[in-house]
């Protein structure tokens, strides 16, 4: 087992309306093919971690390391491509292009990092989608599909690079029972096949099927144990 | 940065408010097309002008400036001294060239030399029953006249020949004639300075079509002129050149002042009001075009500003997938581009248009201006200006608001 995500003594704090410290030295690793599942009540600062270790908030103290490179200090045109090619990201709030095709939603981020040839990617997003059982709206425009339809189609574009982690806002706050069990089963066989997954949930049920459980309470880790 | 994706993207974007595209692209359309028209047009005026002034008039014309402006005798003898002279008078010297047949000859045999044309001009009344009108009469050899300005063509009644075998021939400008209600054939009475009247006989009548010349001048043979003037055939008053390059003829007149010590003056200076007009014509065509294009290009600047403000969800999704800062520049920058472009060939075809159809509009310029529709120049120089122009001020407007695309901060906007 080696260390994918390594985050050390993270601070963060937002200045507006007034400072106000969201996250209290945040300290934990996450192993490679490891199912991580994040808790805790509204308002503790989840998503606001999940977006400092998605590459994107560069504004903290501390340090956080993935895939074996250290990410404070770097330019954005460094970490676009880092994210390209290491990150997929569900957001809380599933955002597509609306003017784009489902298909061509899921595409984007293959073709952006140029790894495979374009009729490659698109049979690579097809069977994304196939997986999250999409495949029949391909052809529809994203602003035509409904919530739940489009946290999916979220869920195989994070997908569609073959990333080293993978990070979900609550990956399946819109989807029934059967669906979220999908999506489920879909994260556990990436995860044996060697991707890690780091989920942000509400869902006690998600998470009690999940390798750990990290929970947190007003911006700190307060516990932190493996599922048997 | 991948060029194909971005274009992509862009082609999504226009594609999906095609009524605002179109919008932006019209305003560019417009300023263009206006830029092309009136750049044809204005260039085409220019051009006329300048030619028909170009036509009549020599290039260089060599002459002797009779001065009044001579320092008097006793000036000379008691330089510093307290002298008044009230008015002084100019010596009674003649206007002519010194060996002006000699010079013509040895002009003539310069490098590129056109033509020289001796001549002797004089003032002279025309008679018309109990009107005088005033005007000019050049002797001239009218083989050589004829080789700098074409007389042949411009001849509208009579011939240049009937001049040579008539030695009281003259051949009239043609709206002195109708002043004068003369035509081929008939006589006219003219009075020269001195006081001595002559009968002459129109053979014919030339149109330059520029007002001053067909309104006051005639030609005559150079013997003839000679001869009323009470002149030996050695007498010239005026040599006028011909070059094969306009524009060497400044040089080439100062180089024939220095040589002969005659005042030389050349067609740049002797139509200085043209020249001055076309820069204000020039200078018209830009600042008109250049306005246009910026109203444009404000156009463009917000119709963008405005895109990436409803597209600044698709950005911050874009950038969080691993698009970066030159990506989001290049999308909005191709839209811009594509405006710019398509808009500005739109405008280049309707400007052609314009143009064509102003080139084949009838223009009743009377008889001062030889023309039957409006001067107008097609040349491709204006078309590439005016592309440049259009992508110019497209990519402009489109890099300010493409770059405030990049800077867009996606965990403000994904945070929801
Ligand atoms: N831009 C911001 N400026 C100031 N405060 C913020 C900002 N974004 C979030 N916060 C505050 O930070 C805290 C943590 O927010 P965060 O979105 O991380 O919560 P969360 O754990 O994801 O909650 P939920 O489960 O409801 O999604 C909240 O108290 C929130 O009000
Ligand atoms: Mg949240």
């Amino acid at each position: 087992m080696s260390t994918v995500l390594k985050a050390q003594h993270v601070n963060k704090y937002f200045y507006d309306p007034e400072t106000f410290q969201v996250l209290k030295d945040i300290t934990f690793e996450v192993q490679k093919g490891e199912f991580l599942s994040i808790v805790g009540k509204s308002g503790c600062g989840k998503s606001t971690l999940l977006y400092l270790l998605s590459t994107m908030d560069t504004d903290y103290e501390g340090a956080i390391e993935m895939a074996g490179v250290t990410l404070k200090g770097r330019n954005q045109d460094f970490l676009a491509h880092f994210r390209n090619e290491h990150l997929g990201f569900v957001f809380q709030f599933h955002f597509l292009l609306p003017e784009f095709t489902t298909l061509q939603n899921v595409m984007l981020p293959g073709l952006k990092l140029g790894k495979y040839p374009e009729k490659e990617v698109e049979d690579r997003a097809m069977e994304k989608l196939r997986l999250i059982g999409m495949a029949e709206h391909a052809r529809k425009p994203a602003s035509k599909l409904s919530g739940g339809q489009q946290q999916r189609v979220a869920i195989a574009r994070a997908l569609i690079n073959d990333p080293t982690i993978i990070m979900g806002d609550e990956p399946t706050g819109n989807l029934d029972k059967a669906n979220t069990e999908n999506v489920f089963e879909i994260f556990h066989e990436l995860a044996d096949k060697g991707q890690t997954i780091i989920a942000v949930t509400h869902d006690p049920d998600f998470a009690a099927g999940t390798d750990r459980i990290i929970e947190m309470s007003d911006g700190s880790i307060i516990s932190e144990h493996k599922n048997p | 940065m991948n060029i194909r994706i971005a274009a992509q993207i862009a082609q999504t974007h226009l594609l999906a408010k095609k009524r605002q595209t179109l919008v932006a692209m019209l305003g560019v359309t417009f300023g263009i097309a206006m830029f092309i028209t009136m750049i044809s047009f204005m260039q085409g005026v220019n051009q006329f002008l300048e030619d028909s002034a170009l036509d009549a008039s020599p290039h260089v014309r060599m002459y002797n400036e009779v001065n009044t402006q001579r320092p008097s005798l006793i000036e000379q003898l008691n330089p510093g001294g307290f002298n008044v002279v009230y008015h002084q008078k100019p010596k009674d010297e003649l206007a002519r060239l010194k060996n002006g047949l000699a010079i013509a000859d040895r002009i003539a045999k310069e490098p590129g030399v056109l033509g020289v044309s001796p001549q002797v001009a004089t003032q002279v009344f025309y008679n018309n029953g109990p009107i005088q009108l005033s005007g000019t009469i050049s002797g001239v050899d009218i083989e050589r006249e004829n080789r700098l300005y074409t007389l042949t063509s411009r001849l509208k009644s009579g011939s240049i020949n009937a001049l040579r075998t008539n030695p009281d021939g003259l051949i009239m400008g043609s709206t002195l004639a109708r002043k004068l209600n003369v035509r081929t054939g008939d006589k006219v009475t003219i009075t020269t300075p001195g006081g001595g009247t002559r009968i002459l006989r129109v053979v014919g009548t030339f149109g330059f079509g520029v007002g001053t010349v067909d309104n006051t001048k005639s030609y005559a043979n150079l013997s003839t002129v000679q001869e009323i003037l009470q002149k030996d055939p050695s007498y010239i008053t005026d040599i006028h050149i011909k070059m094969f390059d306009p524009l060497q003829a400044l040089p080439f007149g100062r180089q024939l002042r220095a040589e002969y010590g005659y005042y030389t003056e050349d067609w740049a200076t002797a139509n200085q009001a043209i020249l001055a007009g076309e820069q204000i014509r020039n200078m018209l065509t830009y600042v008109v075009s250049i306005t246009l294009l910026v109203v444009a290009g404000f156009g463009i600047y917000n119709i963008m500003n405005m895109t990436v403000i409803n597209k600044i969800k698709d950005i911050a999704i874009l950038k969080a997938t691993g698009f970066d800062g030159k990506d989001i520049v290049a999308i909005f920058l191709l839209q811009a581009m594509f405006i710019g472009l398509s808009g500005g060939l739109l405008g280049l075809g309707i400007g052609f248009s314009l143009s064509y159809l102003l080139s084949i509009t009838p223009f009743e310029a009377g008889d001062f201006l030889s023309i039957k529709t409006f001067p107008v120049i097609f040349s491709g120089t204006y078309y590439a200006m005016g592309l440049v122009f259009g992508v110019v001020t497209t990519v402009l407007a489109g890099y300010f608001p493409s770059r405030k695309a990049a800077k867009v901060d996606p965990v403000s906007i994904l945070r929801g």
